[in-house]
This record gives structure tokens, sequence and C-alpha cells, in this order.
């Protein structure tokens, strides 16, 4: 900076160090390019949302369970998540009566994933020996195994009576898929909405009477 | 601007060159001068000392490595576990260039851990170092992200299963948490537009950040001046020049000297890449070597061991222990009041804000509490230039029994790490709350229990004894 230049910005500043005004000004366009850029930050955001096509894929799955025998269970994909279709035999049907009082919401009365009216029951199913049920544990997210076998094992009770153990933090679940008391899930699995397209036929993702 | 310098016609040929660029470009000589060849550090640093060089050489290690293995990566479902399973076996060098980034990435959890400890050790987070040390803690929790949306990449079993229970953590919080975790996923499973927004992060967004937070960090420091085992302000006493008494110049000393710690991280560094990339499953584990499975978790499914202490702090969370909170803060409010020298006013502020406490652990699930007391545990960190009330910053003159404290607390950190290793049991549960209980302790309770004691007069000078 030359001399010159140096003495004449020190003279401006000597007339008048604030110019009101533009002050005003200046504040009025900084809040108006404020806005601006939070207006710019939605569609940011918004892009992180699920895109058209993934809320496309949500499509209902139709399943043949006419070779499914007592006590086998078959597992599809809807919506990326493993649904598990057991058929139970009559003891772990019976099973359920046993584990009634020790887990935490017998008749699924809870909300966070809701479950259809149909399957409010001690069986949670339409039909009380098929379940249908999404393995995905309410915790955080890890698919339970399967634990049929009853009795004393690693990780499970003494008086184990069958049902599932996530791997992940230990959670239990009975035969319907309902949580043990005292565990790190709140929830019971989450019954999909579902119907039965004939006696053979299950349809996963729907259950509005076609 | 500096005046412009001449040089005598007949000066050499290396000095003409050093003007000139001097006259275009003195900020790289005044930085220079001012980060390496005149910023003093204190003579005595023992070697602890070596893990920022390290932290620094490794961030290299990670971006060099990096740079290269997004050559042939491929961020898309279907392709990317099979890409890197190219890259290990057709692209020449390939395995060299994955296993130093996959060693990289424990190396840099091993030397961060140690240099966080040593600030510990040795008070280097008392004033006037707060902000360095609140810059670093950022650097910790921006790690910890680069580090686990790195992990979803190469779409193994224990990628996926990883990513989907850390981003139903989100899940957890109160009202907003499940349109969160969707916003997080980008889809209503981990899935390919996952993979994809984890690819953009770990490569660009969070590096930029990292890298942004290791200047303000550097720039920090060197503001304020390095810390020593000796907790002694050097600038105290400087000689006739200005120049710190027990100072050095950090080149050509220390950058001769971390060549030493640089020698020994490299040759345990290559052991590892070259002998045991895999570490017994704790650098890569497993079940990650099995193509991702949406239908399927893996029997055992545990994080990468750097997150495991913090991992066993969540799952400790259960509904007792949510109890066993309610109880300490009921405790903890009616202590202030019964003993507490505070005004009537501030007693019923608190027992309000006990009432509260209370009242919001019995109503959101325990789950939401593991997460909060997860991340309070990282975020604990940030406070502790506060919480840290001893009349000396070194461990060296604190009382004996506070070298005990900071030797179980290191102990306890290690069992909660090795506990987050394990399939949960019971007993291991219990370990696992006890430690959590014991980890929060030992920082809640740090205003109080560091200012009690004998401590030893501080001297003047750093102990410094040549060789």
């Amino acid at each position: 900076m030359t001399a010159a230049s140096t003495s004449e910005a020190a003279s401006i500043v000597d007339v008048d160090p604030s110019d009101p005004s533009r002050r005003t000004w200046i504040a009025i366009t900084c809040g108006a390019g404020a806005v601006g850029g939070l207006a710019t930050a939605v569609p940011f955001v918004s892009s992180f949302a699920p895109s058209e096509r993934a809320k496309a894929a949500g499509a209902p799955v139709q399943v043949d369970i006419s070779a499914l025998k007592a006590g086998e269970k078959l597992t599809v994909e809807w919506r990326g998540k493993p649904v598990w279709i057991i058929r139970r035999t009559p003891e772990q049907l019976a099973s359920l009566d046993k584990t009634e009082a020790q887990v935490a919401d017998p008749t699924s009365q809870r909300n966070q994933y809701p479950t259809p009216a149909y399957a409010k029951n001690k069986h949670r199913s339409i039909k009380p020996e098929l379940f249908v049920g999404v393995g995905i544990c309410s915790h955080l997210g890890c698919s339970p195994v399967d634990k049929f076998q009853t009795g004393a094992q690693p990780s499970l009770p003494d008086d184990w009576q069958g049902g599932f153990l996530c791997p992940c933090h230990g959670s239990t679940f009975d035969f319907a898929g309902r949580v043990f008391k005292n565990k790190p899930a709140p929830d019971n699995l989450e019954v999909p909405p579902h119907m039965y397209l004939s006696d053979t036929v299950l349809l996963i993702g729907e259950d509005k009477k076609a | 601007m500096a005046d412009f310098k001449e040089v005598p016609a007949d000066a050499p040929m290396a000095q003409k060159v050093t003007v000139w660029f001097e006259n275009r470009f003195p900020t790289a000589f005044a930085e220079y001068k001012k980060h390496l060849s005149e910023y003093y550090a204190p003579k005595n640093f023992n070697w602890w000392y070596f893990f920022g060089s390290l932290a620094l050489l490794v961030l290299v290690i990670q971006i060099v490595t990096g740079i290269f293995l997004v050559m042939h990566y491929k961020p898309d479902a279907a392709l990317a576990f099979a890409s890197v399973e190219y890259i290990m076996r057709d692209v020449p060098w390939g395995w060299l260039v994955r296993y130093m980034h996959s060693t990289g990435a424990s190396a840099f959890f091993i030397v961060v851990y140690m240099h966080m400890f040593r600030g510990m050790l040795y008070g280097s987070y008392r004033k006037p170092r707060e902000l360095v040390w609140i810059f670093g803690c950022a650097i910790f929790l921006c790690l910890m992200g680069e580090a686990f949306f790195g992990y979803l990449l190469p779409w193994g079993q224990m990628s996926y299963w990883g990513a989907q229970v850390i981003v139903n953590l989100f899940a957890a919080v109160p009202f907003v948490g499940e349109d969160l975790a969707l916003l997080i996923r980008g889809d209503y499973v981990v899935s390919d537009a996952t993979l994809n927004r984890f690819f953009s992060f770990h490569v660009i967004a969070i590096p930029l950040v990292l890298i942004g937070l290791v200047v303000a960090h550097l720039l920090a420091l060197h503001d304020v001046g390095s810390n020593n085992p000796d907790g002694v302000e050097i600038k105290a006493r400087k000689d006739a020049q200005g120049r710190p008494l027990d100072g050095i110049p950090f080149h050509p000393y220390y950058t001769v000297h971390d060549i030493v710690g640089v020698s020994v991280f490299l040759l345990v560094f290559s052991a590892i890449v070259f002998f045991a990339p895999e570490l017994g499953g704790y650098f890569l584990e497993f079940n990650n070597f099995i193509p991702a499975d949406p239908l399927k978790t893996p029997a055992h499914i545990a994080p990468v061991w750097y997150f495991t202490p913090f991992y066993s702090m969540l799952r400790a969370t259960t509904d007792p222990m949510v109890n066993v909170l309610v109880v300490i803060v009921a405790l903890g409010a009616v202590l202030a009041v019964l003993r507490g020298g505070v005004s009537a006013a501030a007693k019923v502020a608190i027992l309000v804000g006990a009432l509260v406490a209370v009242a919001l652990l019995k109503t959101f699930d325990a789950k939401f509490w593991g997460v909060v007391v997860m991340g309070g545990a990282v975020i604990i960190l940030f406070f502790l230039p506060w919480l840290d009330r001893s009349p000396v910053k070194s461990i060296r003159y604190r009382p004996g029994w506070h070298l005990w404290l900071y030797t179980v607390f290191v102990v306890v950190f290690l069992i909660l790490g090795y506990l987050g290793i394990k399939p949960p049991s019971d007993i291991f549960t219990l370990m696992a709350q006890a430690g959590t209980l014991f980890y929060f302790a030992f920082f809640l309770l740090m205003p109080w229990w560091s200012r009690i004691g004998e401590f030893k007069a501080v001297p003047d000078r750093v102990v410094f004894h040549a060789h």
C-alpha cells in the first residue's frame, strides 16, 4: 500500500466510521442471504431420504407354503427384511402358555411396531399353527437365530421352552415372537401385514381383502 | 509486505533461488520458522511424545492408501464385495495397499488412545491448552465416524450387520428416531443407497473435516506451546533472545528424535501387515470374509476392537442398570441438598432437576439410555479440562494413589473392551455394568478426588538429564 492511499483511508475513517443506513442494508442483505442459504440446505438434506425407487421396492410377496412341515421355518425377503413363516408343532404352541408370564408384552399392546388386529392373540397369528413375523430384533435390528431345542443351553435360561435368541445382545423371544422380560429388546417381533390367498398361498405385505 | 530482498550479483545460485522464492512467497518461510525451525518444544519429552507424530504419519498412510484403493473399489452393493477381493487377488500389490489401509485403521486407534492417555497423565489439557484438547476430542469423534463408515465398504457380513446395529442406535432416539435412521440409511434397510453415501462420507466428507481439525489442533498447540512430562510452563523462563530456556527447536531436534519412534512403529506395523494382517480376527473380522446377507445375522457379531469399550457400555445399559442410575441420581440429589453449601434456590433446582431426570430415565426405553451412555462416554472427554481440579498438571507431582487410579481406569477400559468382543452373558453384563459405573464415576467425581491427597512441589525448570 502506498503512502498516498494510506492517508486517504485515514481521512475516510475520520469523517464517519459507520454509515448507519448502509449498515441496515448490509444487515438486511445478510439476513436474506441466510434465508436463501438455509433454503438451499433443504434439497441437500432431503436427498438423504429414501429415493422413489427405494419406496417403490416394497411390493407384497407371494409365498407357497404347501411344502412347509410342522416344526419347520421358511425365510422369505420382503422389503429387504427376512420374514419368517413357521408351522409350529402342538408342543411348540403349548409352550406359549408357559411363557405367558415371562414375556414383557403377552397381548401385543405396545405400538412401536403395531401388531395387526388379527394377530393380537396369544399365538400372534391368523392360523394358530402358522406364525408369520419379521425376523428382525426390535433392539438394534439383528436377525435372531432359531433355538427350537428346549432345555438348558448357553446364553439361555435352564427352563427354555424353545424360541429365538438374538446373537447381538442376548434378547430372547418365545415361539410367538414375544420378547422376554428384562431383555434389551423392548418390543415383540413385528408381524407384517399378511393374508392367505388360499390354504397354501400366503401374501406378505398386504392384508386388505381382495 | 516484507521488503524486497536484494542478492549480491556474485552470490551462490542456491541463495539466489532461495531469495527469489522468499520475495514471492514469504509466508512459506515464516511458517517454516514458526512451526519447525523456531518452534521451541520442551527438551524433556519422553517416549509418550512419539504418538502425536505417529498419528500424523498414520493419517498420511491412510490417505495415500485410501486414494489407491478408490481406484479399484466399486461402491455398489452388487459389486463391492467382489471388488475388494479383486483388489486382494488381481490388482498388482493390491493386497499390500489394502492390508496397509486395514492395519492402518487399527494402528490409528492404538496411537490415538496412547496420545490421549499421555495428555491425561501429564495434564496436557489444562489451561491454556483446553482448545488443543477439544480439537483433539473432535478428531477422535471424526476418527470413529471415519472407521464406522469405512467398515461398511467391504460389504461383508460384519460390515452389513455392524452398520445395521449402529444405524438402529439412532432409531432409539425418542419421537424422531425412526425417521432419523431412515434418513441415514436412505432406505428401509441397510442397502445400496446406504453403501453409496457411506462411501461419500468415508472418502471425502469426514477426511476434509478431519484434516481441518488436525490443522486447528496443531495451530492451537503451537500458539500455546507444548506441555511436557513435568507440567512446567517453559515459556515462563526465557533467555535474552526470548527463547524458552528449556526449549529446543522442533527441527532438527525432534524431527530427528521422532525418526526413532517412526522406525519402531514401522517395524511393528510392517510385521502385522506382512505376517498377521487379520491379527487373529481383531483387525479384520473373519465373518467379514462372507458377503453381506440381509437375511442372516452371523451367530456372533461384535464391532472391531477399538469400539468395544463403548459398545460394552451400550450393552450394559439394561432395565436393572437404569434402575441403578435412578438410585444414583436420587442419592446424588439428596446428598447435594443435605451437605452442599448451596443456596435454598439451588437446592430446589437440584431436586427438581433430579426428579425430571428420574422421570425421563423411567419414561424412555433402556435402549435409548444405552445410546446416551455410549455417546456420553465419548462426549465427557471434551469436559476433562474443567473436571480436573488438581493443583498440579503432571502425574509426577500428584499423590501416588492418583497414578493407581489412572492405572485402574486403564484396566477397566481394557476389560470393557474385552467384554465388548465376547458374546453377552449374565456375569459379563454385571462386569460391564460395574465398569461403566466406574468409567463415569472416574470423570464425574474428578472435581473432588483430583484435589485430595498430598501434592509434591513442582520444580521451576523441567527435569532433564543429558545423556
